[in-house]
Order: structure tokens, then C-alpha cells, then sequence
């Protein structure tokens, strides 16, 4: 049930009276505001968009609007260029075998760490909590020499890593789980601690223990906050380009599809409308994550989960 | 409940983690590999790609190969953390300088057939790699390029009845004529991202070496002259007379040169009318002038002339550029692939394919494949002062320093003293670390 | 371009995505069976270390001590030595135009712009779209910016603010717009230091307009699930009481948000302050758009050897303009602790 189905309709007032006009203008005018809204900013996008399908020079010397009036000089060009380049196959391989888990790791630890500075009390809990926060403001650059000097001294690089059967991203998991960890716990612990504190003192006198509580009660009851962190991580692992770089290398082996785009530009920068064809291709997995994940996105799911 | 709970994820995680094992795959025995980092992307890559395809087929060494052009954070970042690439090639040797003077990279004089480098570069090539003033040799150069070509539309100048200028004076002339005839004679972009400035450094640089010589050029880069200094603040003005006052030469004027990008500067000179007459730019830009305009055809659209000598006593200097080459570990492949990159056979086969020069003076003219890119072959061989690019010699700070002066002193020239005397205060402190 | 390669690793990638999880799930249930095995009184004071322990592991060697390494090293030179404050006094000295001070008006144009703008559309997004029967699509629409690269954005906005010469036909989509519509010159969006309102130069505003187009989704995203977890029945309540919509808006939607609004409002104070892809793809820093971060990126990169000394210390000032943040979080924080 949205806010929309709860607003009045025209079934209360009579038909014609000022509540009624101003209802159905207010209908029209929310309608006009959304749609006019998106569309401007949407306008850079169908910019790219067009662009992606033009010649070079026609790119260089029109604006992309005067693609859509005749002569339509439309071209794949851009696109199979794209799909020609090398390693593209293998790099979105390793964009997977690298976001999958650097979602799933700091996503999962964030919500055990979250759950315990809601709903547990324990010595410092403030405190750390706000270290936490404070820690979002590290710029990573100064992370990279540090933590990669100590990883170098473990053995712990991708080369020793596959010489013992491991995957060479574990370093690269790690890092984007560190990474992202001071967001995700601050996101959940925002949403855990809004949950009714009824909830667990029913569920307390029933019995359950921590485990079943954050299994069974916190998590499905958060899912559109889950939700929406698992979006942000996915995208920031997925569209991430240095610490790639740093923790695994662009070799041909374990480059994501980032570092396989981003080349498609000559070191002068040569050939750089090739980058709205690959804008476009690595935006597909995201928004295929973001819309299958929409659904989580609803309202209700508290009411009715407190029994008298 | 639990118990079930944990023994059911301990089976799992332990199946996981055999999995993973068993899956890992075990590295082929092979010749061994060598970890190469560059700055070649796109069509650049394929290129080198196509290099070293000969070197791969005959010896079976794979080539691991990174491309970035943030190599200057991801390779400073890997030598700080000690897991640096085998070889690493740059566009410039600021870089690897710093890591010789701070043990990283290995002398080459052992690796390399020392008599037949001598025989095959010109001795200023093989200087240039000896930045320590040691005797020892830590950088290695494959592919150069030149700087300072004035580039044109032979039509243009056909239809106006103009000639070539052949000494700075006529230069000039050339220059006060077109713009008595209504158009910008100067078509210069400036932007570039986070490198913008560094078209307008090539031109005070050239300007520096043919007016002042290359003492001077020198020991600007070293940074024992100063910037305040009569030699430098001349060339300045002197690129100002080329700028006119108030940009007026320029096309666009100053606005227009700091909101393009160096890439589509000379693409104004190819419209009709056309809006400038000539563009100086080393040799890629070609494949963006056919990039924005398919149908122009090299030395019947656009042809070049070298920048044309200021003082007589200077006659034929340039300025060069070009991709160096360290090893940080010493293999036996990557031994092997860095004697394979000196040979004249492995140069040639970029030279073929466009867009680079070789310094193996035993790369024949012939292989040259335009008549553009063999008159600037011509050109480097015969030339008598080659000196490299001063930016790319000069500290970090300071070559940053120094894009961004010719920014403003673009926006502004009156500004000149005030801007030469704040790049004089960071020469006083980049070159002490 | 040859997809064969999938084939050939999936048993590791399948591995990998139930192994992953197998091994979190079984470290937590393994810590609550030790727990378990505790006597009751011990349990409370053991079982919140079992659920944060990874956590801080993780954060302690990512983040924390690099930190700490970063600010004692700002206290040193470049060879290890202690000098005290003199790398601030590099970076502070030179007020109003020397040293870190242009980056650091950059920076506030940021906090204050940047913030305002994603907050402000999110919200109004969020509320708006609540609203209408096509919410998922429009939603996905305004996401879509963020599902982009920042390579991509930069490319994008290059487009939206190309600039030729006056008179010229104009390639640019805002310029375009300004010679057609509005008969004006074109601008040179990204090196126009021109202030707006006699204060906020114009080029900074450009480039903070292309950050808060990639952003808004974020804040959209948030803000929605938040509103969605208002319950419905407090709404219907409001409205038979005959409450007006905006009523409802600012009385009952908004405290409810609150607490969300102060997270994301805090996330992105700290992106703006730590604002460093667009800068540096943009300018680089030139005609006045510095950033800290970029400043630190070009101690730290394009000096050769490093100045860490330096970095560290841009690094420091920029955590230290955090504070204020976080004691504003710690009041919340309190305040909500104790409605409970």
C-alpha cells in the first residue's frame, strides 16, 4: 500500500466542488512535476545515448540533437569497435568473481556489527560507533601504500595467491569490504534502530535467541535498507577503476571490465567516443541489479509484525 | 535448532573451500613470463601487442601486460609496497629517474649489448637514459617522437598564394598577413584534463631552446636558471608576439584556446573558411585531425613544417620526446625482451604500422609508411640539437607548475612578472627533496 | 569477444558465491554456540565483540592504521624526521589565496552546494514519486546516473558543457541552449571563474552540478525506503483528522525521516569534502577548483618522490573539517537513545 493509495480520491467529494478541481489539478500537476523532472535529467543520458551512435566527427563538430533530424547518420561503429577490444569476455568474468563476494562480505558483516550497536550495550559503543562514521572521511589513496606494502610482506598477492589454488581477488575482497564497511554499518545501524523495541522484547518473552531474532525478525524487516545497501556496494565494486588496480593489477588475468573500457582510449586519448558505447554496456549489470532488486523496495512490511 | 544450523554451514563452507581448491588451476610449465607496465591503450596496445607477437612466437615467454594511464599513482604505489613490474615503459622519464636515484630500478649496462647500442643511437639517446650522470645506463628509449610542426592545409596556403616560412622573421610576416587578410593565423587548445597547459609548454619550450640554445635550455630544466630570468622571460614575450595581444591571433581567443581540448585544436583550420591557418603539434595529432574529418588525405590536406629556427647560431635544434623503458627486476625474460625492444626489427614494426619514429638509426626511411611520418624521421636524423622535452625532465611539481602558468598567462599576459616570479619560488623548492 | 572463459571458471565463481556466505554464516552461528556455552551473566558482556569483531578487524586494517600512520606522518618531514607543524603551516600559510586555503573554499562551495542539492532532490523525488502508479519506472530513470561510471560522467557533462566561439554552431548541450533560446554567448562552463551572486564561481558550480547528477539516485534510494517505512495507518489517521497534504509533509513524513535525512545528510558532507573523480577528471584543480583531495592526490602522485609529509597533512586538515559532523551525529545519536 503506497501514500498514494491513501490519499483521498475523488469518491469523497462531490463532483465539481472546489475539493474536487483542486484534487484532480493537484493529480495533474504532481503528473506534469514528475514527468517533466525525469526528463530533464534525463537529458544528459539520451545525450551519451545518441552520441554512442555517431561518427567521430560528427560528434566533434554538431551537437547530439541534430542526430534526430534528417540525415540520420547512425552508425554501430562505436559498439563493435567496444566488443572487438581484447579481454572484454575475461573482464567481465572477473567483474563478477570480484563484486559478487565485495558485496556479499561487508554487506553481511555490516548488519551482524549494526545489530549489535542498535540492540546490544556494550563499553565504548558510542564511541567506536562514531569512529566509525568519522572513518568514512579517510581518503582512500593514503590506504593504498600501507595496506599493499603489508600484504606484499604476507605474500598475500595475487600471484602467490593463484600459485596455491585461492582466488587472486581475496585481497581485493577485503579491501572493498573494508572500504565499504563504515557506510553499510552506519546505513543499517540507522535502520535497525528504528525498528520497534516491542519487537524483540515479544520476541524475548518467547523464547528466541539473538540469532533467531536477527535472522528471523531484524533482517526480513530491513530488507529495504539491505536492499538499497547491496544496490550502492554492487555499483561502487562494479564501476570501481583504482583500487582494482592497486589490490589485483590490470592484467589481462584479473582486470575488470573497467580497466578493459577504459583502454578502449588511446594514452592521447584517441578514439574517446568509444567510451559512451562502454558507458552504456557496463551500465546493463547495474541497472539489472537495481531493477531486480525494486521489488524490496515496498512499505508495509512493519505493519501487523507487533500483535497486541 | 542451532546445532543443526551450524553443522549444516560447516559442511557447507568446508565443500566451498575444497571446491575453490580443486578448481584452482595449476600454472603450465612454460618459458616464464615477464610483467610489463605501459601507458599504451587502445590502438596504441594492439600495436605493441603486434611488437612483441615476433618475441613471444620465437621464445614462448608470455607477456603479462598492464595498461593504465594513472601509471603514475598505480607505479609509484606498487614500488612503495615492493611488487613492481618486471618492465616499465613511459611516456616520459620523470618517473623512472626518480626511482634510479632511489635504487629501484637496475643498471642496464650488463643486460644490454652495450657496443651495439653505442653503434645504433645517436649518443644523446643513450645519455638521456643515463640521468645519474653515473656512466650507468637505467633507462632505455624504443620510440621518440618530435616536437614543433607547424601543421597546415596545403590548400589554404595554395589558395592565399602564401609560402612556407622558412626563418622566424617570415614566420611572422606569414602571421601579420593572414591577419590583415580577417582570419586568426594561430589555431592552439590548451585543455586536457588534468595535464591542460602542456600544448602552450611545448611551445615556450621550443621557443626557449631555438632562441636561447641549449645551455640555457639546460639548465632551465635543471632548474639553475631561473624563470625571472632575460632568457626565459624573452620567450615568453616572444610566444606572446605569436599569441598577439589579447590573444588576437589566436582563434577564439583566449577563451576558446582553454575550453578546447588539445585533440580537436586543429580541426577549425580544415572548416571552409577556414578559421586559422596553422597549428603546432607533435606528430599524433594526425589521427585526430582524420578522426574528425575522415576524408582529409595527409600532404595533399595537411602537411607540416618544422618551427622555424629564431637565432641562427641554433640553426636545427628540436625538441624530442619519447617512451623510455626500466626494469625493476632482473629475469632472464625480461632481459630478453628488453634487448629484443632495442633491435631495429622490433622498432620497425611500430614504425610500419604509424605513428612513431625510431631512434635505431638502423631502421631504414623506407619503412616509414607516409611521407609525413619520413620527413619527421628525416628531420630527427639530421637533426643537430636534439634536446629532450624540458617539462618531462623537470620535477613533478615544477612541470605542473609550469601547465598551469601557461594557462593563465594565456587568460592573462599582462600577468607575465607575477607569474614567472611564483614559478620561480617552486623552482626554489622542487628540485630539493 | 569470447565468452568461453565463463564456462571454463564458473565451478570457482559458483564456489565463491556460496562459499562466501557459508563461511560468514558458519562464523556467526559458531560465535553464538560459544557464546552458548557461557554462563548467562558473561553472555552480554562477550556476545556484542563476537558480532563487531569482524567488523573492526576489517576497518582497523583498511582504514584505522593507515589513519593513524597518516597523521603521525604529517608531524614529519619526508625523511622520517619531526618537524612539528610546519607541513600545516605549508598548507594554512598564504591565507586567502596561498597554499590549501582555495582548496578549502572549493571545498565548503562543495559541503554546502552539493549537500543541498542531493538532499533537497532526493527528498522531493522521493515524495513525488511515492505518489504516482509509474514510480518503479521514473525511479529507475533518475538511478540510472549512478549506475554510470565516473569516467562516463565526466565524458557526459564534457558534452553538456562543450564550448565554441561565439557565433560558431554550438556542440555543447547548455550552450546550444543559451544561443538558441536565450540569444546569449556561449560560456566556457568549466574555465569561467565568473561568480554567480557575487560569490560562487560559476565553474565550480558546474562541476558540482555534474557530481549531483551522478548522486541524487543515492539519496533518492534512501530516502525512499525510509519513507516507506512509515506506516501507512499514521498517514490515513492524519488525513481523516482532515490534515492538507503539506501539513502531513512537514509535520509527520519528515520527523519520521529524521534520523535518515541525518544519515544521508552526513554521507554526503563527507563525499563533498572527500569530492576528488570530477575535479580531478575536469580541471585537474585549474582556474580556482581545487579540491583537498585532489591537492593531496597531486603531492602524493605528481611529485617525484612523493610528499607524503604534505599529503598527510592536506589529509589531516580534511579529517579534522569532519569533526563538527560528527559531534552533530553524536547529538542525534543521544537524542534518539533517549526517546527509547
Amino acid at each position: 500500500m503506497s501514500v498514494a493509495s491513501a490519499a483521498p480520491t475523488s469518491s469523497v467529494a462531490v463532483s465539481w466542488s472546489p475539493k474536487w478541481i483542486t484534487d484532480r489539478i493537484g493529480g495533474v500537476v504532481l503528473h506534469i512535476a514528475v514527468i517533466s523532472l525525469t526528463l530533464a535529467w534525463m537529458v544528459p543520458t539520451i545525450g551519451l545515448l545518441i552520441t554512442s551512435f555517431r561518427l567521430p566527427a560528427d560528434i566533434a563538430n554538431t551537437g547530439w540533437w541534430t542526430a534526430l533530424a534528417p540525415p540520420y547518420k547512425f552508425t554501430l561503429d562505436n559498439y563493435s569497435q567496444m566488443f572487438s577490444a581484447s579481454n572484454l569476455g575475461q573482464g567481465f568474468f572477473n567483474s563478477f568473481m570480484i563484486s559478487i563476494p565485495a558485496v556479499i562480505i561487508p554487506v553481511t558483516i555490516a548488519a551482524f556489527a549494526a545489530y549489535a550497536f542498535a540492540w546490544m550495550k556494550f563499553p565504548g559503543r558510542d564511541w567506536i560507533f562514531l569512529a566509525l562514521v568519522g572513518l568514512l572521511a579517510v581518503p582512500l589513496q593514503l590506504t593504498f601504500i600501507p595496506v599493499t606494502t603489508e600484504f606484499v610482506k604476507l605474500g598475500f598477492t595475487p600471484d602467490k595467491l593463484t600459485a596455491i589454488g585461492l582466488p587472486p581477488f581475496i585481497p581485493l575482497w577485503l579491501a572493498h569490504a573494508g572500504y565499504g564497511l563504515p557506510f553499510s554499518i552506519y546505513l543499517l545501524s540507522n535502520f535497525f534502530r528504528a525498528l520497534p523495541s516491542d519487537l524483540f522484547e515479544s520476541a524475548e518473552i518467547d523464547g528466541a535467541g539473538m540469532l533467531t531474532v536477527f535472522f528471523r525478525i531484524v533482517v526480513p524487516l530491513s530488507v529495504p535498507a539491505i536492499a538499497s545497501l547491496v544496490i550502492f556496494q554492487f555499483l561502487w565494486v562494479w564501476n570501481d577503476l583504482l583500487v582494482a588496480l592497486i589490490y589485483v593489477g590490470g592484467t589481462p588475468n584479473v582486470a575488470p571490465v573497467t580497466v578493459s573500457l577504459v583502454n578502449l582510449v588511446g594514452s592521447y586519448g584517441q578514439n574517446y567516443q568509444l567510451l559512451t558505447a562502454a558507458a552504456f554496456f557496463s551500465m546493463i549489470v547495474p541497472l539489472v541489479v537495481f531493477l531486480s532488486l525494486q521489488r524490496y523496495f515496498v512499505r508495509g512490511i512493519l505493519a501487523g509484525s507487533v500483535k497486541g | 535448532m542451532h546445532q543443526l544450523w551450524f553443522k549444516r554451514s560447516l559442511i557447507l563452507s568446508l565443500v566451498a573451500g575444497l571446491t575453490a581448491v580443486a578448481c584452482g588451476t595449476s600454472s603450465t610449465p612454460s618459458a616464464g613470463s615477464v610483467k610489463v607496465m605501459a601507458t599504451w591503450t587502445g590502438a596504441e596496445q594492439a600495436s605493441f601487442m603486434a611488437v612483441m607477437k615476433p618475441f613471444t612466437d620465437s621464445t614462448g615467454i608470455t607477456i603479462q601486460y598492464e595498461a593504465s594511464r594513472d601509471q603514475d599513482a598505480l607505479l609509484t604505489t606498487r614500488v612503495a609496497a615492493g611488487n613492481p613490474p618486471d618492465l616499465a615503459a613511459a611516456p616520459s622519464p620523470t618517473l623512472l629517474t626518480n626511482f634510479a636515484k632511489t635504487s629501484k630500478v637496475v643498471a642496464l649496462n650488463s643486460v644490454l649489448d652495450m657496443s651495439a647500442l653505442q653503434s645504433q643511437y645517436s649518443q644523446g639517446w643513450i645519455t638521456l637514459g643515463e640521468p645519474l650522470n653515473d656512466g650507468k645506463l637505467y633507462e632505455l628509449y624504443s620510440w621518440v617522437s618530435l616536437k614543433g610542426l607547424i601543421w597546415y592545409d596545403p590548400k589554404n596556403f595554395q589558395a592565399k598564394g602564401y609560402n612556407i616560412p622558412n626563418s622566424w622573421d617570415s614566420l611572422i610576416n606569414l602571421q601579420n598577413t593572414i591577419k590583415s587578410g580577417g582570419t586568426t593565423p594561430w589555431c592552439i587548445a590548451l585543455e586536457s584534463g588534468a595535464a591542460s597547459g602542456w600544448p602552450g609548454s611545448d611551445w615556450v619550450k621550443e621557443i626557449v631552446l631555438s632562441q636561447a640554445g641549449p645551455t640555457v635550455y639546460d639548465a632551465w630544466w635543471q632548474g639553475k636558471q631561473k624563470w625571472t630570468s632575460p632568457e626565459i622571460k624573452t620567450a615568453w614575450q616572444t610566444w606572446g608576439t605569436i599569441l598577439g595581444s589579447g590573444d588576437s591571433n589566436v582563434y577564439g581567443g583566449a577563451k576558446n584556446m582553454a575550453a578546447t581540448n588539445f585533440g580537436d585544436g586543429g580541426t577549425p583550420m580544415f572548416q571552409s573558411p577556414p578559421k586559422c591557418y596553422m597549428h603546432n603539434q607533435a606528430s599524433f595529432i594526425t589521427s585526430f585531425f582524420q578522426s574528425a574529418n575522415a576524408a582529409l588525405q595527409p600532404v595533399t590536406d595537411f602537411n607540416f613544417f618544422p618551427l622555424p629556427d629564431i637565432t641562427a647560431q641554433y640553426a636545427g635544434a628540436h625538441v624530442v620526446s619519447g617512451d623510455a623503458w626500466s626494469m625493476f627486476h632482473d629475469t632472464p625474460q625480461a632481459r630478453q625482451m628488453l634487448k629484443y625492444l632495442q633491435t631495429a626489427d622490433a622498432q620497425a614494426i611500430w614504425v610500419k604500422r604509424g605513428g612513431k619514429i625510431s631512434p635505431n638509426n638502423k631502421v631504414s626511411l623506407d619503412t616509414y609508411p607516409d611521407p609525413l611520418s619520413k620527413s619527421t624521421a628525416q628531420i630527427l636524423v639530421a637533426t643537430k640539437i636534439a634536446k629532450y622535452d624540458a617539462g618531462d625532465l623537470m620535477p613533478g611539481d615544477m612541470k605542473n607548475a609550469y601547465w598551469a602558468a601557461v594557462l593563465q598567462f594565456a587568460a592573462d599576459q599582462s600577468k607575465l612578472n607575477s607569474i614567472l616570479a611564483n614559478l620561480d619560488s617552486i623552482q626554489a623548492k622542487a628540485y630539493t627533496s | 569477444m569470447d565468452f568461453s572463459v565463463l564456462l571454463t571458471d564458473l565451478p570457482t565463481l559458483v564456489g565463491v558465491i556460496i562459499g562466501v556466505p557459508a563461511v560468514l554464516a558458519a562464523y556467526i552461528v559458531g560465535g553464538e554456540y560459544l557464546v552458548r556455552r557461557l554462563p548467562d551473566k558473561a553472555r552480554p558482556s562477550v556476545r556484542p565483540w563476537i558480532w563487531v569483531a569482524p567488523a573492526l578487524v576489517l576497518v582497523t586494517g583498511f582504514l584505522v592504521l593507515p589513519a593513524i600512520g597518516t597523521i603521525s606522518q604529517s608531524f614529519e618531514d619526508n625523511h622520517g624526521n619531526f618537524v612539528g607543524l610546519t607541513n600545516f603551516g605549508n598548507q594554512l600559510g598564504g591565507f586567502p589565496t596561498g597554499g590549501a586555503w582555495i582548496a578549502i573554499r572549493d571545498n565548503l562551495f562543495w559541503l554546502v552546494f552539493y549537500t543541498l542539492f542531493v538532499l533537497f532532490f532526493g527528498l522531493i523525488l522521493a515524495v513525488l514519486f511515492d505518489r504516482v502508479p509509474y514510480e518503479k519506472i521514473v525511479k529507475s530513470l533518475i538511478f540510472m546516473p549512478m549506475a554510470i561510471s565516473s569516467v562516463a560522467t565526466v565524458v557526459i557533462w564534457k558534452f553538456m558543457y562543450a564550448y565554441q566561439p561565439p557565433g560558431q554552431a554550438q556542440t555543447g548541450t547548455l550552450n546550444a541552449i543559451l544561443s538558441t533560446v536565450f540569444h546569449q554567448d556561449p560560456r566556457t562552463w568549466v574555465q569561467d571563474t565568473t561568480p554567480i551572486l557575487g560569490l560562487f564561481p560559476l565553474n565550480n558550480l558546474a562541476i558540482i552540478a555534474a557530481a549531483v547528477w551522478g548522486i541524487v539516485g543515492f539519496s533518492m534510494v534512501i530516502l525512499s525506503a525510509a519513507l516507506k517505512g512509515i506506516p501507512g495507518d499514521l498517514l490515513e489517521a492524519a488525513r481523516v483528522d482532515g490534515a492538507g497534504e503539506i501539513t502531513i509533509f512537514r509535520r509527520v513524513i519528515f520527523p519520521l525521516m529524521m534520523p535518515t535525512v541525518v544519515v544521508v545528510g552526513t554521507t554526503l558532507v563527507i563525499f563533498a569534502l572527500k569530492a576528488f573523480d570530477v575535479v580531478y577528471a575536469m580541471t585537474n584543480g585549474n582556474y580556482d577548483t581545487d579540491v583537498l583531495a585532489n591537492r593531496m592526490y597531486k603531492l602524493l602522485y605528481q611529485h617525484f618522490p612523493s610528499d607524503y609529509a604534505n599529503a598527510s597533512a592536506v589529509a589531516v586538515i580534511l579529517l579534522v573539517t569532519v569533526i563538527p559532523v560528527l559531534i552533530f551525529n553524536l547529538r542525534q545519536f543521544r537524542a534518539v537513545e533517549a526517546r527509547r
